[in-house]
């Protein structure tokens, strides 16, 4: 008899939930904003989707399917799509978590250009097309764990990070990864607004220890649920480190760069006290302003859905990655 | 014949219009403070509202509660400037409302975000300065909305609005536990904040009476 064993970065699933019809709810909020109390004075941040007198038609971002080496079955429920395509942190479109979805619909990703440069013996550049067809996809049914204490599971589509790099050929100055999302204020109003990319200096960046980025799980995804990404996910190449926070998981990637050094993270910047260069989802170290030893796991139910359950030491991937943290003081780098 | 009768129906709604305005402004404050209340849990229960509806109705009821705190405290300065006395007895009527709000805002922290979960409710109230703030917030609207009834304001006599001059602290806390809820977004906050300390400036007479 064949017994199969699984270790966690093969988590798979195939209870796939029907795409919701969500466009109905956009109307509904529009309605509930002529009455309610939200538009008495200020419009709240969320209030964008309340728009009165908007009637313009937008433009749908178009997604490929994609092929590529779909994931072993589970029993992890997935995050229906409609849900990870319509709650997303892309300051660059918004900070409401519907912003992305209302305002990226028009972004432009081909042509696209990734470098991967700095400390490697062979530099080189991604084209669009590229993105999909220089290495071979496959399906990776990850957990998302945000630093907000939600979380949801996602099948991804990509590949390892590790082949990226390793095509380039790296040396041995090349102790960290830096990354780098497009810069583009035209087409991300975020960055051209304080009011709405939230005060955060852009474009984004982030970073990985080396270790971390050749780690079999580090992850760069072109897809989710089969095909390209929205671009209000990421669209056309994002990262995805599951053991961290969100937060680490930089979308629309230019540029990769090893280098020498810890490089600066955004969040970081920003709040060194709340957000540090490590960011492992970690239950014993709360963020200042709230818990981490919970989430709510966001799947399918409504305001009932009893969702709440314990967050897992590296967001349960411990067994592929504790041994990179060994004899580190984890409280202190956070 | 037909244009007297008219004439006469126009000033008869004229009349209506002026003598029950505090009644037909009641009823509309019930209609935009109530209805948005029901329908947003409504949408929530059915799962129509945004793949987190736990955190949609949390804001909601928490921005409504401060807008309709707000509104009752923009009521006064308005009375007093245009003379529309009447104005005043819509105030607590929107006090109660914003006071719902809020009891919404922290029951559904309670029952929906922390699930019940009494000993995650209770550190997460102690642990972290916001949501402290905005309980102490929260009990000074408790215990001005259980003193809002009239026999009771007759019975505390002075003291009454001594500690009804509570909601200018309250309305304070509530803009720092918005402020400080954020991650890095602060514009909005900060217009909410600069409202409030404007609503008080228009008080700074009493405030100075205070201190004298």
């Amino acid at each position: 008899m064949l017994i199969k064993t699984k270790t966690n970065a093969q988590l798979s699933g195939n209870d796939v939930t029907d795409e919701a019809v969500y466009h109905s709810r956009r109307q509904l909020l529009k309605q509930l904003g002529y009455l309610g109390a939200g538009s008495l004075l200020v419009q709240s941040a969320q209030a964008k989707s309340l728009e009165f007198f908007s009637s313009k038609k937008d433009p749908v971002f178009q997604r490929q399917s994609l092929s590529f080496q779909q994931a072993s079955e589970s029993q992890q429920i997935l995050t229906p799509e409609a849900k990870i395509t319509s709650h997303n942190n892309f300051y660059e479109f918004g900070t409401g978590k519907a912003d992305p979805l209302d305002n990226a619909q028009a972004f432009k990703v081909n042509p696209w250009q990734l470098s991967i440069s700095g400390a490697v013996d062979k530099p080189y550049t991604l084209g669009y097309d590229d993105l999909f067809t220089r290495f071979s996809l496959e399906e990776r049914i990850y957990r998302l764990r945000c630093v907000e204490a939600w979380s949801m599971v996602i099948p991804w589509v990509g590949f390892s990070l590790a082949a990226l790099i390793k095509k380039a050929a790296p040396n041995s100055r090349a102790k960290y990864v830096a990354f780098e999302t497009l810069y583009d204020p035209e087409q991300m109003p975020g960055q051209n607004s304080r009011r709405i990319g939230g005060g955060v200096k852009y474009p984004y960046v982030e970073g990985l220890r080396i270790d971390e980025a050749m780690n079999p799980l580090t992850f760069m995804s072109v897809g989710l649920y089969g095909k390209t990404l929205p671009a209000q996910n990421g669209a056309p190449i994002r990262l995805v480190v599951p053991w961290k926070y969100g937060f680490k998981s930089i979308k629309a990637i230019v540029g990769i760069k090893l280098v020498e050094h810890q490089p600066p993270t955004t969040w970081n910047l920003l709040a060194a006290n709340e957000y540090g260069f490590y960011a492992n989802v970690n239950p014993e170290v709360d963020h200042p302003r709230w818990s981490q030893a919970s989430e709510r796991r966001i799947t399918t139910g409504g305001l009932f859905a009893r969702n709440r359950i314990a967050t897992l030491p590296f967001n349960g991937y411990g067994e592929d990655v504790a041994h990179l943290y060994k004899n580190m003081n984890l409280r202190k780098h956070y | 014949m037909q244009a007297s009768a008219l004439a006469v129906n126009i000033s008869a709604l004229k009349s209506v219009l002026l003598t029950q305005r505090v009644l037909l402004l009641k009823i509309t404050i019930h209609l935009l403070s109530f209805l948005p209340l029901f329908a947003i849990y409504w949408l929530a229960f059915a799962d129509q509202l945004g793949a987190d509806p736990v955190k949609e109705v949390i804001h909601f009821t928490g921005i409504g509660g401060f807008n309709l705190l707000l509104l009752s405290l923009l009521i006064t300065p308005l009375a007093k400037r245009f003379r529309q006395g009447y104005l005043l007895q819509t105030r607590r009527l929107l006090g109660l409302y914003s006071f719902s709000y809020a009891s919404c805002h922290l029951l559904s922290f309670l029952a929906f975000e922390v699930q019940f979960d009494l000993a995650l409710f209770f550190a997460e109230i102690i642990d972290r300065p916001y949501i402290t703030v905005g309980m102490v917030a929260f009990i000074i609207l408790f215990s001005l909305a259980l003193t809002s009834p009239i026999a009771i304001r007759r019975k505390m006599a002075r003291h009454w609005q001594k500690l009804h001059n509570g909601v200018y602290l309250a309305v304070l806390l509530i803009a720092l536990h918005f402020f400080w809820s954020v991650k890095s977004d602060i514009v909005e906050p900060l217009i909410y904040f600069a409202m409030a300390i404007f609503l008080l400036t228009l008080r700074k007479d009493k405030f100075h009476r205070w201190f004298k």
